[in-house]
């Protein structure tokens, strides 16, 4: 263990030798500065320094920053604090921005896809005007032969704004992000359905104000989402009851009053018992629920059947703690705060568990309240006059196939089915920075059937992921870093907009979206919808109608406007919520006239087979996803992602800590190695790793073929019936041990 | 259980995931200053105690080596450092808390002084250069007169010697970090290592059969001496903190127990003191010569010992969740 | 000697090592290199668990014996402050003040042959900012100041909160304290 990085004679590696190479290249460079008496490098700061407003794009909290460049070269990123998502405070990726501008293994020139005279296939490179001509071309084929609207859009990130425009220009409403089905759009949809909004990014919780807050499985810390953490660090700091339900000792769990460590897969039973409880102890917020809510009485008789007593063998959470944690929760009403969540496709039943989480939240008056979930607002920022978009044909629900009858925006997986097959509905996508293969899971022989069956597959991306492997032409774009986007305007407690601007010229023959849009555009002859020469005239434009001006944005990065709506509910304030009722849906009819459960119903999950562990994963904090594993300062702090095993199970299965295993499924998927991490931190009945990890584009030079890809060994997926959403929680696996 | 892991991978060259600054050409730097130290000693006091007769080898001969020895030993101290440009650094300050200057300084006063002996003995140490000692002009004359001073010259240079053997014996000892480093026993078992080479090296050399013994008899002695405290030595590191047992533990039975045993107490300390008594009872002549030669390796196998195991040990130890290796993609 | 002290809370602390990247880009630390990191340690069995998350550097001690060893005076406390600092022009990459840090690791070895550590960035301590780590860290963990003043936040922390050092029988008298 200890002596790593020795060769089996105890003689140092490589790496060593390389350091002591270039010190002797050192010495060299330094002897004539010693001459001069120096040979110490200027303090940091001292040269000619350049400051760049920027909003980040290492995750998609947006935080506003800004980017130092000291006598031409990157320096450092550093928070806005006009900012509400940063409060002058990047996370850990935010700070490591400038590695993806200089990573050198980014895309540099378009490239298309060619057949060798032994057919094989390869990507060779090309010019602009090439590459775009090429991709104009067969999206005009499409057009003629099946229609605009079987173009789709699968797309990722802040820069897809301006695809979602070209591609609704050219006449198809057929986009879909992994944000909706792989991530947040259970949690959106239940809370809809309750309080007719959702909760949005970013969320719309009030924790630095909260007393009690109640984590869900959301990991907080690890999962660094900026205001997030720094709110929950406030909510510490003011001493807040901090309840974290998660089969792990997560960060937050570490940091909590109560850890619950619930069996996977059982949480809306245990929502179901705090309802119970609060019901049964009459400790809800009466006065809030009748003048807000309706169906409380059908509530109130369908938890009955949840005891603690009942809930506690189903989760495995004592029924005393199960009481406590509730009035915990009630006495701090209505600053208590249910953690609506985040990543929230889990078991397939995640729309109803997302739904309990907002009833629940609703018994304890917390939305619309101090402490809990307060109203968000926007600047009303007018839309640069183009043209009315065509009407499409279609849009996204031609994919659904009539299922899914709650999701209100494409579901990715459905996109890719149905571009399956000779008669398939879709012809030709666009990807925009979303890393298909890795990002949704188990989809890898979808994926292939479908770019079988394409006519064309454009990617565009910074980086030579997984997914360019399957494209026709893969454009580079250049990073957050070189160029503009639109202004950022999130719902927050503060309306605001941030600007992002070139900090760099953009590197190599890299291209900002708008640029690529536009060009786009022009070739298929929609000039109008691209009247600009440069994005930056549309944002002047923008913020002239608000009496700001972009050159006024260059100097403060971030404006703050004022509130029209308050931020809370007053005392008795009448409210129409934005529901077929008007009122908070505890009871939901729209969800009974199509036939699915209209209060949560709890059913029991499968366990694993024998031998078999629950296969639990989440982030980390020193990455985004496998966007950031390649990044030069974030892979010094976490080049690989580890096995969580519980000891007991180390022993058992003669586990060492630091050893390389490799997982596998029940259907026979067998992972990429990964190194195991015996921790009492996690249930025996489960292992845990970070996603993102295992990437296999060796052209990714840094994070190839280290650590091991959840997507992959999740084949056995839940879907959620009501909206689509990708489960990925009920899948098994068993450790390997490599044979020495 | 207490889990304690780094959990950003920290691979700070030579530092993680052991410390590893200083290598051979420390053990080699030491050992050969502590056998320089040796030497002076034995050809110093040789000439105080004027035993001609007895140690004409000693007393005239010996004292050539010191200054090639501790050069060679000043080349690898040399060749250790990082920053080699820099190395004119030692000589324009001197710091009073540090060991490391007090042996700078030490080894400028070494020179003059070892110079001198050299000297004071040469025409009778080295005859084959008499004839040309003639052929540079004053030459004679100052050696006439360094002669007659021998013994004074010797006075100084005993001090020195000791000063010397010291320095590279605390050396290491100073360094409080280091918890096997860290005791009043490793300067004594230095300088007596440090003795026990110079004898061997007279033994070793020595034409004369009564000087051979002679030295061998003080090499003897040294050993047990040695012996002795290398048994104290574990003694202390068995009763001491938690960094200290784990040292005692790798010596006695870990990685390092066969460099201990083996190549350290065995070849070094207890073969070279069984032929060495052979020897003087007149059995296994042939055999007992490379006695001399075994004392001097297991006195470098004792600095190779020291120096990699006391970077071993260290109050806070933390492993690393991730695998350092893989900080070699980086360019 | 005026006395600058880092105070870190673990109960705030989430191992994000927000503050080693900001270490790296502001300090242009070398490649590979790290002058902070983070330390995660976890006590008990499943599911009686407590976890400490602590962000460890260069104590900046006030009796540093990296100092005392160095035979060059190239270790030295900045301006009679306990700030640690290498000066590069003086250093020969001896190493002795890398063997003589009982904290480990401390020190690194910069590229091109001198020593390079943690600076406190006193570069920015004085123009009155904190060190890039403390003011990157999203959860506002770590707090700077002067021990002198009897009403700086650190000296404040550290006379209402329980706090501990690192390895205090060393006798190296570390600044760098931990809320706990
Ligand atoms: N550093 C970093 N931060 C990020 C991201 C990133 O990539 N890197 N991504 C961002 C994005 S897009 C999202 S969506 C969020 C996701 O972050 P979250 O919304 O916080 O993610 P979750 O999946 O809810 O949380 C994962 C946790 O759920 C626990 N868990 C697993 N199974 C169960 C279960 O059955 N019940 C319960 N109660 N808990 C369970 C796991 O142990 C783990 O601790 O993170 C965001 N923040
Ligand atoms: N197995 C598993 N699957 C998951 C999750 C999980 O935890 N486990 N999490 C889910 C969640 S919560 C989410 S939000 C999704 C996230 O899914 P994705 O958004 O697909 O996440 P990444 O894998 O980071 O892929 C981002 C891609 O965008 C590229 N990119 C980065 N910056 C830019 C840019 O500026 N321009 C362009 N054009 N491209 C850029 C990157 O190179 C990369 O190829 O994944 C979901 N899928
Ligand atoms: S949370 Fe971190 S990575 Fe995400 S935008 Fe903010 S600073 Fe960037
Ligand atoms: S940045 Fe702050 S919270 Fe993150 S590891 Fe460092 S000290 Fe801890
Ligand atoms: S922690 Fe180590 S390097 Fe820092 S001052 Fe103390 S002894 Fe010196
Ligand atoms: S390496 Fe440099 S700073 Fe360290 S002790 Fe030697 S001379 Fe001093
Ligand atoms: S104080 Fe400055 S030099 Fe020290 S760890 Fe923090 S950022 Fe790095
Ligand atoms: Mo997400």
């Amino acid at each position: 263990m200890l002596n790593q990085n020795r060769g089996p004679d105890g003689v140092s590696m490589n790496r060593r030798d390389f350091i002591k190479i270039s010190g002797l290249f050192g010495l060299g460079a330094a002897a004539p500065a010693m001459l001069a008496g120096c040979a110490a490098r200027p303090l940091p700061g001292q040269g000619e320094v350049v400051r760049t407003p920027t909003f980040c794009d290492m995750c998609f909290w947006k935080c506003a920053a800004y980017a130092h460049i000291e006598n031409g070269q990157p320096w450092k990123i550093i928070g806005n604090d006009d900012d509400l998502h940063s409060k002058g405070r990047l996370c850990t990726r935010g700070t490591a921005g400038m590695g993806a501008y200089e990573d050198p293994d980014r895309l540099r020139r378009p490239l298309i896809r060619v057949t060798g005279a032994d057919g094989l296939q390869t990507f060779r490179e090309a010019s602009w005007d090439e590459a775009l001509d090429y991709i104009a071309e067969r999206l005009k084929k499409v057009e003629q032969r099946h229609g605009a609207d079987r173009l789709a859009l699968l797309n990722h990130g802040y820069g897809a704004h301006h695809f979602q425009h070209l591609v609704r220009a050219f006449g198809s409403a057929s986009i879909a992000e992994p944000a909706f089905a792989q991530c947040r759009g259970p949690r959106d949809v239940g809370f809809e359905l309750t309080y007719g909004e959702v909760i949005g990014s970013p969320e719309r919780t009030d924790m630095e104000h909260s007393r009690c807050i109640v984590l869900i499985g959301s990991h907080i810390g690890e999962n660094l989402h900026n205001a997030q953490v720094q709110t929950l660090a406030d909510a510490m700091r003011n001493d807040v009851t901090l309840i974290t339900v998660d089969p792990r000792f997560s960060v937050p769990a570490s940091k909590s009053k109560y850890w619950l460590p619930i069996k996977p897969g059982t949480d809306i039973a245990l929502l179901l018992a705090w309802m119970h409880v609060l019901i049964d102890e009459g400790l809800y917020d009466r006065d809030y629920i009748e003048r807000y809510a309706t169906g409380f009485e059908q509530l109130k008789r369908h938890v009955a059947r949840y005891s603690p007593e009942w809930v506690y063998l189903e989760t495995g959470i004592e029924p005393e703690t199960i009481r406590r944690t509730a009035r915990e929760m009630a006495a701090a009403a209505p600053a208590t705060l249910i953690h609506p969540g985040r990543h929230t496709t889990w078991y397939g039943d995640d729309t109803q568990r997302s739904r309990a989480i907002a009833i629940l939240n609703a018994l304890l008056g917390s939305w619309g309240r101090k402490g809990g979930l307060y109203n968000k607002e926007s600047v009303s920022l007018p839309h640069y006059p183009v043209p009315e978009y065509p009407e499409a044909r279609s849009d996204f629900r031609a994919a659904h196939a009539g299922r899914f009858p709650f999701a209100n925006s494409g579901v990715t997986t459905a996109v890719i089915e149905a571009s399956v097959g000779a008669d398939a509905h879709y012809k030709a996508w666009i990807v925009y920075g979303t890393n298909l293969p890795m990002t949704i899971p188990g989809i890898r022989p979808t994926l292939q059937a479908a770019i079988d069956s394409l006519d064309l597959v454009v990617v565009v991306d910074t980086m030579p992921s997984e997914v360019t492997g399957y494209a026709d032409v893969v454009l580079p774009e250049c990073t957050y870093l070189e160029r503009y986007d639109d202004l950022r305007n999130s719902g927050e407690r503060v309306p605001s907009l941030a600007l992002r601007m070139p900090v760099f010229e953009p590197r190599y023959d890299s291209k900002p979206g708008w640029w690529i849009a536009k060009q786009l555009g022009h070739r298929l002859g929609l000039e109008k919808y691209f009247p600009w020469d440069d994005y930056a005239e549309v944002i002047d434009w923008q913020l002239k109608q608000l009496g700001s001006s972009l050159e006024e944005m260059k100097r403060i990065g971030v404006k703050n406007f004022p509130r029209k709506r308050p931020l809370y509910f007053a005392p008795g304030q009448d409210v129409r919520f934005f529901t077929p009722s008007g009122k908070i849906e505890l009871y939901s009819q729209q969800l009974a006239d199509k036939g699915f459960d209209p209060i949560p119903e709890y059913t029991r999950p499968e366990s694993p087979p024998a031998g078999y562990y629950h296969l639990n994963y989440g982030r980390m904090p020193a990455h985004t996803f496998g966007k950031t594993t390649n990044n030069h300062l974030l892979f010094q702090l976490a080049p690989e992602n580890t096995l969580w095993v519980n000891p007991l199970v180390a022993s058992e299965r003669g586990l060492v800590n630091g050893e390389y295993v490799r997982l596998a499924n029940p259907d026979g998927v067998v992972s990429n190695q990964i190194r195991v991490r015996v921790t009492e931190r996690i249930r025996p009945d489960s292992v845990f790793m970070a996603h993102g990890f295992g990437h296999r584009s060796r052209k990714l030079r840094l994070t190839h073929d280290v650590g091991a890809d959840d997507s992959e060994l999740m084949t056995r997926l839940k879907i959620d019936p009501l909206m689509g959403g990708t489960g990925m929680r009920g899948n098994f696996v068993t450790i390997i041990k490599e044979a020495v | 259980m207490l889990e304690e892991i780094l959990i950003t991978a920290r691979s700070n060259p030579h530092i993680d995931p052991v410390l590893e600054v200083w290598n051979w050409q420390i053990s080699v730097y030491l050992f050969l200053g502590g056998l320089t130290a040796g030497i002076m000693f034995f050809s110093a006091l040789m000439q105080v105690l004027n035993k001609d007769e007895e140690a004409p080898f000693a007393a005239n001969g010996l004292a050539l080596l010191g200054p090639i020895a501790l050069s060679l030993g000043m080349t690898t101290l040399f060749l250790d450092l990082s920053h080699k440009l820099f190395v004119w650094r030692f000589y324009t300050t001197f710091q009073p808390t540090s060991p490391m200057s007090y042996g700078a300084w030490i080894l400028v006063l070494f020179y003059p002084v070892s110079v001198l002996q050299i000297l004071s003995t040469l025409r009778k140490g080295y005859p084959v250069a008499v004839p040309y000692i003639g052929r540079v002009p004053l030459l004679p004359e100052l050696l006439d007169w360094l002669e007659v001073r021998r013994r004074a010259i010797a006075w100084m240079a005993l001090p020195i010697a000791v000063g010397l053997g010291i320095y590279t014996g605390i050396l290491l000892s100073a360094f409080s970090a280091r918890p096997f480093w860290n005791t009043g026993l490793l300067g004594p078992l230095f300088l007596v290592s440090g003795l026990s080479t110079g004898a061997a090296l007279t033994a070793l050399i020595a034409r004369n059969h009564g000087e051979r013994s002679l030295f061998t008899r003080i090499d003897i002695g040294l050993i047990v001496a040695e012996m002795l405290i290398v048994a104290l030595l574990l003694v202390n590191l068995s009763t001491g903190a938690r960094p200290q047992l784990e040292a005692a533990a790798k010596l006695l039975g870990g990685s390092y127990s066969a460099m201990f045993w083996g190549a350290f107490v065995a070849v070094g300390l207890l073969v070279p003191l069984l032929l060495e008594s052979f020897e003087l009872r007149g059995l296994m002549r042939r055999v007992a010569v490379i006695a001399p030669v075994l004392v001097l390796v297991g006195g470098y196998m004792l600095r190779v010992i020291a120096v990699d195991l006391g970077q071993e040990t260290t109050w806070i130890n933390y492993e690393s969740e991730f695998n350092p290796q893989l900080l070699e993609r980086l360019r | 000697m005026a006395r600058y002290a880092m105070v870190i809370d673990t109960k705030l602390c989430i191992g994000c090592a927000d503050c080693v990247v900001a270490c790296k880009t502001e300090n242009k630390v070398p490649e590979g290199l790290n002058r902070d990191w983070v330390v995660e340690a976890t006590q008990g069995t499943y599911p009686k668990l407590e976890t400490e998350f602590r962000s460890e550097r260069c104590n900046h001690c006030s009796n540093a014996t990296c100092v005392t060893m160095c035979p060059t005076g190239a270790s030295h406390h900045w301006n009679g402050t306990n700030i640690v600092l290498v000066d590069p022009n003086k250093c020969t990459g001896c190493k002795a003040c890398i063997s003589a840090c009982p904290y480990d690791a401390r020190l690194i070895m910069h590229p091109e042959g001198y020593i390079d550590k943690c600076t406190f960035c006193h570069h920015r301590v004085e123009k009155g900012m904190d060190p890039a780590c403390v003011s990157a860290c999203p959860t506002k963990c770590m707090h700077f100041g002067l021990l002198d003043d009897p009403n700086s936040e650190v000296s404040q922390l550290l006379r209402t909160r329980k706090h501990k050092v690192l390895a205090p029988e060393t006798g190296n008298d570390p600044n760098v304290y931990y809320l706990i």
